[in-house]
């Protein structure tokens, strides 16, 4: 019992069991590399991506110095996809953050207070969500009118449902905890025992959930975009990418194609990331 | 071992639990013998290896499991080489289990008649009639008032005790050689323990089956066992008949599990404790005697090395040497 | 000997309505679950509050502590009427009266460091700095018979034995007048329950400590307990000195708990 050993922190144990799965490491590879394209972009992209060239339209890969080609207006393919990913990981970590936030402390409300409280949050929850979510976006872009700004927010407002229910499960189990009976004994005020205690215990689950949400957003910005409700031209995002390159699906596959395989790329690997997250982060697991 | 009054016999049984890399044994070196018609008290706390040692018999231990050495025989037949159908047979036919939790052992969903009845006809070719008249039958055996009408009841309906009752009258519906129940009483209360105790020991007369009786509480089989065994960290630290072993309690360990339990007021003093903890499996010293570092008022050279079950009195067995020395507990109390 | 009444409850009662449906809409069913109980705790002594599962003792813990509202009756700890207080009131009566609780793993939050759950009490009421209160947290852990090095420590890492130390500790560092103690050694092993029986009694004679103690298990309460109180379907049903009743009882509910408790050859003897 006299061990001097000192517990291995929980960092330590979840990083342990994360570099054992092997799909969890692809998928926090390809994060990496698309996190590095948008940091770099200026180093790594060989063209500016917004000039265009009137005598290099729709090259294939590889002709004339352009790695994956040119679009219609001859700017260079590989520049605008890597400029892209900047805008992709904004909307996605942005949008999320925005719907976190908001989904947290309304479900925390809800599933703490309960009562008609919890029925007029969740209520008007159940509206939202029984939007399709495109539809939404589409609403809310048109009130708001384009611009990245907007979109976060769109897509964010979209994400706030699932954020909300999610939590509000969760608070409510926890809540009748032996632990929070024993912190309301203490004379603990509500908001340490939401904050301090509750919140804490309930975010597994969510982060999880964020890391798969980022994925999402990252294609509903491409939908938007790709509907021209998005980011305008001549801003390169991959979903407008993806939206110029569907009128040149004959004489130019490669642009839609090109744009698209990132959108999978991405999306794919924050999902296997966030597979492993859920088994690394199951105390069930942890030995 | 061809004893023909040993319906049970388990010898050298030894368990492991495979954990990511390492292997922890659960049980270590495990004999014992049940005999027809006779209750056997296993007594240990948690993380003895009591629990595992009776799930082992009919095989429904964890996948990470690992039965490493030993045999386990029923009736002259070797279980351990038993193919999973024939031991499909014998579960809940020939040997019968009652758990702790009566809540969890039943479902929820259908009413009592409805599990009783499906029980007896998986082992007996009835009609439902019949099966309905024999399961009332049942449930008046293990004392429940006006089955006709009980019967048809949903498991929430009953209390703790009562669902322990129908718990029981489902193990008892095939007449089975042998009847393990583990901890059935711990999770009710005081006077409804001792009602299903008067009822297991009742049964055991009626129907004389053999009872492997596992608890974490001495007192409890104090008048139900004929024999005991007293499990410490996978081993078995001492063994008996239960009135030799409550008589004459020998191993430090079984001394003080009877000593730990209160019998006086506050002016008789503090009670008498072992010191540390229970040791999860894989704390557990191997090759020396295990109960050493709760005792550490009994010098080192007291224990043997790689202790062996011996015989100190006719089937009496203790384990390590250490025994003998417990009187030093009082001058180390007194420091 | 007798001293001071530090609690007393009068007539308090708590009744649940349970809503049950029945083929014809809706029926009210009232379940009384403490029934006009009354009783007093002097200073320094140990009251047992003795029944089986759903008779009201727990119900009564959470009613003496205020975690939950009373129906009826009152509550005085000190001449105070608690049952008349609003919550900042309550709150801060919670510096004097503490409890601890049966499941001893459940009871700790399992994603705090020791050391955060030991000075989160002080951190509630604001007693002391930072620093002071990490010092009284690790003088509590060892009082409780643990070490220094288990505060960087999360509760799964503990057995159940030393989790209830634990909550022991935590219960204890903002030097309650009033322990109620919620059958705290009933989750524990055999071995493992005279420890804390023996920690309690220590710590009681240390700090001067008023304990309630509820439990079903009448040995653990003729041993620790100075006076008994009997419940039954949420009434008291005999109370007095702890020996006489085990000697003695009157009420033949009393008889019969104390006619099934196994007893071993050993103790029948005695």
């Amino acid at each position: 019992m006299e061990t001097t050993e000192k517990t291995p922190s929980l960092v330590k144990m979840f990083l342990k069991k994360m570099l054992q799965n092997k799909l969890a490491c692809f998928g926090l590879l390809m994060i990496f590399l698309i996190v590095v394209l948008a940091i770099f972009a200026p180093l790594i992209a060989t063209h500016q991506p917004n000039v265009m060239d009137t005598g290099a339209t729709l090259l294939g890969p590889g002709q004339d110095g352009h790695l994956l080609g040119t679009d219609n207006y001859g700017r260079d393919l590989f520049s605008r996809i890597v400029y892209g990913s900047r805008i992709s990981l904004i909307v996605g970590l942005g949008a999320v953050a925005v719907g976190s936030v908001i989904g947290i402390l309304l479900g925390l409300v809800a599933g703490y207070f309960g009562g008609w409280l919890d029925s007029i949050i969740m209520r008007f929850m159940d509206a939202l969500a029984a939007f399709p979510f495109i539809l939404l976006a589409i609403t809310l872009m048109t009130v708001l009118g384009t611009g990245l700004i907007n979109v976060i927010i769109a897509v964010g407002i979209g994400n706030v449902p699932g954020f909300a229910r999610m939590i509000r499960g969760q608070v409510l189990s926890v809540k009748e905890e032996l632990f929070i009976e024993v912190t309301n004994s203490l004379g603990a005020k509500q908001a340490r025992i939401i904050f301090i205690h509750i919140l804490p215990n309930c975010l597994t689950p969510i982060i999880v959930y964020a890391t798969m949400n980022v994925a999402g957003a990252i294609i509903s910005e491409a939908a938007l975009s790709f509907l021209g409700l998005g980011i305008q031209a001549p801003t390169a995002s991959w979903g407008n990418i993806l939206k110029e390159g569907k009128d040149y699906l004959i004489v130019a596959p490669h642009i839609a194609i090109f744009s698209g395989m990132f959108i999978l790329l991405s999306v794919l690997g924050l999902n296997l990331f966030g597979d492993g997250l859920r088994d690394a982060l199951d105390p069930k697991t942890r030995a | 071992m061809s004893d023909d009054s040993n319906l049970l016999s388990v010898k050298d049984l030894s368990i492991d639990f495979l954990q990511e890399k390492t292997a922890v044994r659960a049980v270590d070196q495990v004999s014992f013998d049940v005999k027809k018609g006779e209750v056997l008290g296993i007594v240990g706390e948690s993380g003895s290896g009591k629990s595992v040692t009776v799930t082992s018999i009919l095989k429904l231990l964890p996948e990470n499991a690992r039965y490493t050495e030993g045999s386990i025989s029923f009736k002259s037949e070797e279980l351990l080489s038993m193919k999973e159908k024939q031991l499909r047979k014998l579960r809940g036919n020939e040997i019968s289990m009652i758990f702790q939790d009566p809540m969890t052992s039943l479902n929820p969903v259908f009413t009592v008649e409805n599990q009783l009845v499906e029980a007896i006809r998986l082992h007996a070719k009835l009609s439902r009639k019949k099966a309905r008249q024999e399961a009332i039958r049942l449930l008046q055996i293990v004392g429940i008032q006006e089955p006709e009408k009980r019967i048809k009841l949903y498991p929430h309906e009953f209390s703790g005790g009562m669902r322990q009752r129908v718990m029981i009258a489902m193990a008892i519906s095939s007449s089975p050689s042998l009847l393990i129940a583990d901890e059935p009483t711990t999770a009710l209360d005081v006077t409804v323990q001792k009602q299903i105790i008067d009822l297991l020991k009742e049964l055991q007369q009626k129907i004389n089956t053999s009872i492997i009786f596992i608890t974490h509480d001495l007192e409890v089989v104090a008048d139900l066992a004929d024999r005991l065994l007293i499990m410490y960290g996978g081993q078995i630290v001492e063994s008996g008949p239960a009135k030799t072993i409550f008589a004459n309690p020998l191993h430090p360990y079984t001394r003080l599990l009877i000593e730990a339990i209160p019998h006086g007021n506050k002016k008789s003093g503090r009670l008498p404790t072992i010191e540390g903890n229970v040791p999860s499996l894989s704390e557990i010293p191997q090759d020396v005697c295990r109960f050493k570092e709760r005792i550490p008022w009994i010098p080192d050279q007291a224990h043997e090395i790689n202790p062996k079950l011996r015989e100190v009195e006719p089937e009496h067995f203790v384990r390590c040497t250490c025994y003998k020395h417990f009187w030093m507990k009082e001058a180390h109390e007194k420091k | 000997m007798e001293s001071a009444i530090l609690l007393e409850t009068q007539d308090l009662e708590k009744n649940y309505t349970l809503k049950k449906k029945t083929l014809f809409g809706k029926k009210a069913e009232v379940l009384q679950a403490v029934n006009k109980v009354s009783l007093a705790i002097h200073q320094g002594e140990t009251l047992g509050i003795v029944g089986e599962s759903g008779c009201g003792k727990s119900t009564f813990a959470r009613l003496i502590t205020r975690l939950i509202a009373p129906s009826g009756g009152k509550v005085f700890f000190d001449q105070k009427e608690i049952t008349a207080m609003a919550q900042p009131e309550v709150r801060s009566l919670r510096k004097d009266i503490q409890m601890i609780f049966q499941d001893p793993y459940a009871s700790l939050d399992p994603r705090k460091r020791v050391l955060a759950i030991l000075t989160e009490p002080l951190e509630i009421h604001g007693i002391k700095t930072a620093k002071e209160r990490r010092e009284l947290a690790y003088e509590m852990l060892e009082k409780v018979g643990l070490q220094r090095e288990h505060a960087s420590r999360f509760p799964h890492e503990f057995s159940g034995g030393q989790c209830q130390r634990i909550n022991i500790a935590r219960a204890l560092i903002l030097r309650p007048r009033l322990v109620i103690c919620d059958e705290p050694v009933s989750a524990l092993d055999v071995s493992i329950q005279a420890q804390v029986l023996n920690l309690l009694l220590d710590l009681q004679e240390e700090f001067h400590l008023t304990y309630v103690f509820i439990s079903h298990d009448l040995n653990v309460v003729r041993y620790f307990c100075d006076r008994i109180a009997v419940m039954y379907k949420g009434e008291i049903v005999e109370s007095g000195d702890a020996e006489t009743i085990y000697q003695a009882p009157v009420h033949d509910y009393t008889k019969k708990l104390l006619q099934a408790i196994p007893k071993s050859i050993e103790s029948n003897e005695e």
